[in-house]
């Protein structure tokens, strides 16, 4: 049985935040589960990945995208059943369209929306603040303080949902998700897939004469959201003092150290925010008339801040409110306990020393210790065959996977990155606006089925110039292999339906289609050559399975390993200038290559100018 | 305070997440509470992995510069990269076998003379501990329980306050039978190696 499923009810386990979140919607009876994958929202969908075949009534999807997962969401909720989707904040933008209009039409079963933002930008290309998502769209957003909080977080959130019959956002940030903690678990809730549709085209479907109406609907119901945040135990006021803090999410927890590290318990009161939209408003104007004086504690923008403010002068108070400006609060990157002590030490004007550092000057510079393709990816093959083609003398816009680490020498194989996608359809401009140079775009495989297809439609349906390049390792590698439509599902134990991409790119129309091992290196090289000198749309596929993922599935019983010749080894170092495999080393002025990360994939011996490596003579 | 608070640090593959994450759960089973955090992501690709375990009267989970009771690194120029993290009371333990990143071989980057480093922050601090934590594990009989190794130097230090006894559980249970003996074993040297140390 899968640790999630525990039936030991009240016993307390240590769990990872997006554990405690999956085992907060199986207590709360979540049927239906869809998402795409994102750090640090991943692991929620891989826990129901796990368990589907476990249990009896539960349904769960990788959707192709955001946008795709929230619509087959809505659906079951439209139809009575309790669904989770989880993604991560830029996936929220992508599942904006159907979020806006489905906070109209709302659910008829429990709809909890998991939203995972990533301040400091860990894995993510922006630290957005998805707090506006809940103002923009008038949905009700709860965001838990830890583990432990979160799971029983979720299972309010399904009774708010139910309450207000709207879809209700869980915002979490990476520290909730990827800390663990000692959480009690409760029973497991009751599923059911068996939903129930009551046809009402007047009511569910957001035709203007509808939406005007149902517009009128979400505004009543944000009302009755309101009066349950001002209700709810999550928001809460706690401590006694004239210095008032409001504060939510993970530095709810730098707050309370801090007042404990600086001797404050006695002389600080804290608003906790848990239920943070609607806001509770008469809870906070309550606050606001018993301190003198408070501090808004809240990672990126200054959310809280502005509303409380907005509040303070709705009601006349004059009591001082501040956050962003107090030093060392900043709208960048997320905070530490050092920093919130820092604050509120400065703020509440408490004498305060933060601990002295070390005096680290002795310490010799570090090398930077980026992460790296690994050993035998095949990203790093087609990476060397096109930079040998082309060099610096082309655009090469990427896309989000492993593969963006083309960025990083030797390769730079990177010149453009806006979000998922981004690749295919801003080639179109590129190969429009520099009609003398080529374009080569990379995506992976998951990205090109997220959202790489449209942009390719578009390309062709216009006529750009371009080459794409489809790094098909058969699985969405970056966040910890999971499904994606083009893969071979008996490779994930599962009976999903394959989808042929090269099959699909030739149905758009598009004739120069080649499907290539990126380890034949002379083969890339030669559509690379050709590809590019064609005028049109080419795709290359470049199929090789990922190198971690294949050793997983069918684990070598003999392994090949390839070793240098040193007589033959003259020192070019083509291997690690330009093909830079992790399993390559320098013993002394030697270029050697280390059999325990080896795995022979053979390419580097096909870069070797003097041929000197070779397979390693089975000992 | 009552709190203490331990940052592993480590290069992706060293299993240090498995140690922070086995740490929370001994402090559990001990009656502690603990919070623990990591950052995920690119741990599999050779990248610096971070984790962090505050084990008492303490809810925050990760650690600020010059506020870790205890670093333990897994490499040594991780150790002396994550130093910003210790203060004059920390202790540290670190493994002093070196594991030079990419940036090294392809010329981008110089491996440093770590050890005399490693002396000058020894004289700054409670107490730093050095050893070759690799051959330690190769010792054991498995190359991959250098976490285990570090684990055990930590259990030897007194610096956290869970009992010996309570880690090798959860290391019996979290372990798959074939490796358990080499793991305990690699607990053991660490623990002894440390303990010479003190």
């Amino acid at each position: 049985m899968h640790r999630i499923l525990n039936p030991k009810t009240g016993a307390t386990v240590l769990l990872l935040g997006n554990e405690a979140i999956a085992r907060g919607a199986l207590e709360a009876g979540v049927s239906f589960a869809t998402c795409y994958p994102g750090t640090p929202s991943s692991e929620i969908p891989l826990v129901f990945f796990q368990i589907k075949r476990e249990i009896d009534d539960f349904y769960f999807e990788y959707s192709t995208n955001e946008k795709v997962a929230l619509e087959t969401a809505a659906g079951a909720a439209a139809a009575g059943v309790r669904t989770m989707c989880t993604l991560k904040h830029v996936g929220l933008n992508v599942a904006a369209d159907p979020l806006m209009t489905l906070a109209y039409v709302g659910v008829k079963a429990g709809l909890v929306i998991v939203n995972a933002d990533d301040p400091s930008l860990f894995s993510s290309q922006n630290e957005q603040d998805n707090r506006f998502y809940a103002r923009l769209s008038g949905l009700p957003m709860l965001e838990p303080t830890s583990p432990a909080d979160a799971k029983e977080l979720v299972k309010d959130a399904y009774l708010i949902s139910e309450q207000t019959e709207l879809p209700v956002l869980f915002r979490t940030t990476t520290r909730i998700n990827h800390a663990r903690e000692g959480v009690k678990l409760g029973r497991l809730g009751k599923r059911s897939l068996k939903g129930k549709f009551t046809k009402n085209p007047m009511y569910w479907v957001q035709v203007p004469a509808v939406a005007r109406e149902r517009h009128k609907d979400l505004l009543r119901r944000g009302e009755m959201a309101r009066k349950l945040s001002n209700e709810s135990p999550h928001n809460q006021i706690s401590g006694r003092g004239r210095l008032g803090i409001i504060t939510s999410g993970v530095s709810v927890n730098y707050v309370r150290d801090a007042v404990n590290d600086l001797g404050l318990k006695n002389k600080v009161k804290i608003l906790k925010l848990g239920f943070t939209w609607p806001l509770p408003d008469q809870k906070i104007v309550r606050f606001l008339k018993g301190v003198d004086k408070v501090l808004v504690v809240e990672e990126l923008e200054p959310v809280l801040e502005t509303d409380v403010r907005a509040l303070a002068q709705a009601k006349g108070l004059m009591v001082p409110i501040d956050g962003k400006s107090v030093k060392p609060f900043s709208r960048l990157y997320e905070y530490d306990p050092g920093m919130v002590r820092e604050a509120i030490a400065r703020y509440f004007q408490i004498d305060y020393q933060p601990p002295k550092k070390l005096n680290l000057t002795k310490v010799p510079p570090l090398p930077a210790r980026p992460p790296n393709l690994c050993p035998g990816c095949g990203h790093r093959s087609t990476y060397y065959a096109v930079k040998k083609v082309l060099g610096e003398g082309a655009v090469y816009p990427t896309d989000i996977g492993c593969y963006t680490l083309g960025l990083l020498p030797p390769f730079k194989i990177a010149d453009y990155l806006i979000c998922m996608g981004s690749s295919v359809s801003s080639s179109g401009g590129f190969s429009r606006a520099l009609p003398d140079t080529p374009v080569v775009a990379f995506i992976g495989d998951s990205t090109f089925f997220h959202s790489g297809i449209t942009g390719l439609v578009n390309a062709v349906h216009n006529n750009h110039n371009f080459t794409l390049i489809i790094l098909d390792n058969g699985t969405t590698a970056m966040t910890g292999h999971q499904p994606h439509p083009g893969v071979n599902p008996e490779h994930f134990g599962d009976t999903t339906t394959h989808v042929d991409i090269e099959k699909l790119v030739r149905g758009l129309g598009i004739e120069q289609v080649y499907t290539v091992n990126p380890r034949n290196v002379n083969k890339v090289t030669q559509l690379v050559e050709q590809t590019t000198k064609e005028p049109g749309v080419s795709v290359i596929i470049a199929r090789e399975m990922c190198a971690l993922l294949a050793a997983r599935l069918a684990p070598p019983k003999k392994k090949l390993v390839f070793e240098i010749d040193q007589s033959k080894c003259k020192q070019h170092r083509d291997c690690l200038r330009l093909f830079a495999c992790p399993a390559f080393y320098l013993d002394g002025e030697r270029v050697k290559i280390n059999p325990n990360l080896c795995i022979g994939c053979t390419v580097c011996s096909q870069v070797c100018p003097e041929r000197a490596i070779k397979p390693k003579a089975a000992a | 305070m009552s709190a203490t608070r331990v940052v592993f640090v480590g290069v992706g593959g060293q299993g240090n997440l498995l140690a922070s994450n086995l740490l929370g759960q001994a402090a559990l089973a001990a009656g502690q509470n603990a919070v623990v955090s990591e950052i995920h992501g690119m741990a599999q690709r050779g990248g610096v992995v971070e984790s962090a375990v505050l084990i008492g009267d303490v809810t925050s989970p990760i650690v600020s510069p010059a506020e870790a009771d205890v670093l333990v690194g897994f490499e040594p120029a991780e150790t002396l990269r994550t130093a910003i993290k210790a203060n004059r009371n920390t202790t540290i333990i670190t493994s002093t076998s070196p594991l030079p990143p990419f940036t090294v071989a392809i010329g981008a980057g110089v491996y440093p003379e770590v050890d005399e480093a490693l002396v000058s922050l020894g004289k700054q601090v409670r107490k730093l501990i050095a050893f070759d934590g690799q051959a330690l594990a190769e010792e054991a009989g498995n190359p991959q329980s250098l976490n285990m190794v570090m684990l055990g130097a930590l259990a030897a230090t007194n610096t956290v306050p869970v009992p010996v006894k309570h880690i090798k559980k959860v290391i019996k249970e979290g372990t798959k039978a074939k490796l358990l003996e080499s793991n305990l074993k690699a607990f053991d040297l660490g623990y002894k190696a440390a303990a010479a140390a003190m």
